[in-house]
């Protein structure tokens, strides 16, 4: 790694302003950010670390009962305590490794946006709403592509609120030498409709898979699903699957969420 | 370089580290702790588990600087007070837990992690916590037996044999 100073400020305000310095760069639990610097794919003079922000971690419910997080909290708390939010536990709960869950962040996960990341998934899926120190971004205008979201420099996700779906499941196929998803869906039937969010298949990112939701908002049943198809067009294409192999495992575990909760 | 203190496996440690110093490299280089080892570096092996305030955590993926204030454990910290082997590492010398020993301190550590939050595992449970710990050497079956049998369950059970 190159060498970097670490501000480790204990308030949100102060945070803001240490990302303020020239080259500086938000650290969150470090889980991905760590390694890439490591691979000197990053060169960041200041890094500002995040995990001592109190006001930035915990799990509560809002008064319009919303699920809150805090752009902090690590998997393993979300796992532990979104209880009023069973598959967003579930989901946190086997992402990475037990070490890793007790270190990776929300926030710092919603900020990389790995393509195959679980939290956009769950995010998107939710309908959810990224809260920065500046202002509130819908799940919808938050995703930009890989590895690109709607923060500006120097902006800092704060809070994420979650809306509590009346029924909700995510399905992991788990690439199994680095546990990211090959793919993931993230499906939540909520008074007003259904919503699907596929992680680690399209080369865009995170997306909603809006046939499957129009199909399931007036038939939540597997069945369906049934002659719903994506094509491989766009899809990530590597040594662990073809374009085509994953648009196939969308629909399947897309199946698969629903039929564990309808 | 930045002047930190933490209580490392009950003492209070000190020392100047840079920015990007990782615990891991603090505690084997400045401390001489080299009880926890670095197999990959790029927290995928597991073989630099420690404990941060109680939570097992990556050491070659945390800074040391992020340590500061901390209460670290290693597994030099793991032996009872009398210098003789807790429930666990002896379980792992009784079940033949290890051949090289490369992984053996974040195994113990991890195992350590996991019966706090979870004192009687299935094998299925153990098995699924040790998934960020890799060992090359013993197919992990004793492994899996040692950390049953220091759950204070029966291992004949666990399967593969």
């Amino acid at each position: 790694m190159y060498n970097f100073d670490v501000e480790t400020p204990g308030t949100v305000a102060d945070a803001v302003a240490a990302m303020g310095r020239d080259e500086a760069q938000a650290l969150g639990g470090g889980q991905t950010l760590i390694p890439t610097l490591k691979q000197r794919l990053a060169s960041p003079s200041v890094l500002v670390s995040l995990s001592g922000v109190a006001e930035m971690k915990g799990v509560c419910t809002g008064d319009d009962g919303q699920l809150c997080i805090g752009g902090a909290t690590t998997h393993a708390t979300v796992a532990r305590e979104a209880t009023q939010y069973p598959a967003l536990a579930a989901m946190a709960s086997h992402i990475g490794d037990p070490a890793v869950r007790n270190r990776g962040t929300i926030g710092g996960s919603l900020a990389n946006n790995d393509p195959s990341a679980c939290y956009p998934a769950g995010v998107l899926g939710s309908g959810a709403t990224v809260v920065t120190n500046t202002r509130e971004i819908a799940a919808d205008d938050y995703f930009q592509g890989m590895f690109d979201t709607a923060l500006d420099e120097g902006e800092i996700i704060t809070e994420v609120r979650f809306p509590i779906p009346e029924a909700a499941n995510y399905q992991k196929f788990v690439q199994p030498a680095s546990r990211f998803a090959l793919v993931g869906v993230f499906v939540a039937k909520f008074a007003d409709g259904v919503r699907v969010a596929v992680t680690g298949a399209s080369e865009d990112g995170v997306f909603r898979w809006s046939e499957a939701e129009a199909a399931l908002s007036s038939d939540f049943s597997a069945g369906a699903l049934d002659g719903l198809s994506l094509s491989g067009d766009g899809m990530i294409s590597d040594l662990h699957g073809t374009g085509a192999y994953r648009a196939h495992l969308v629909a399947v575990m897309t199946k698969r969420a629903v039929d564990a909760v309808a | 370089m930045t002047k930190i203190e933490m209580t490392v496996n009950g003492r209070a440690a000190s020392g100047d580290v840079e920015g990007r110093t990782l615990l891991s490299s603090f505690l084997r280089d400045e401390l001489k702790l080299t009880g926890t080892h670095v197999g990959c570096d790029t927290s995928q092996c597991g073989a630099c588990v420690v404990h941060v305030d109680g939570e097992a955590v990556k050491a070659c993926t945390m800074l040391a600087v992020e340590a500061a204030g901390s209460e670290v454990t290693t597994v030099e910290g793991m032996a009872n007070a009398d210098g003789s082997l807790s429930v666990i590492q002896q379980a792992f010398q009784d079940h033949h837990g290890l051949q090289c020993g490369f992984c053996t301190p974040g195994m113990v550590m991890s195992a350590a992690a996991l019966l706090k939050e979870n004192p009687k595992p299935s094998e299925a449970e153990v098995r699924d916590y040790l998934e960020g710990n890799i060992c090359r050497c013993t197919g992990y079956h004793n492994i899996v037996k040692a950390i049953m049998a220091a759950s204070g369950q029966d291992v004949a059970p666990v399967a593969a044999e």
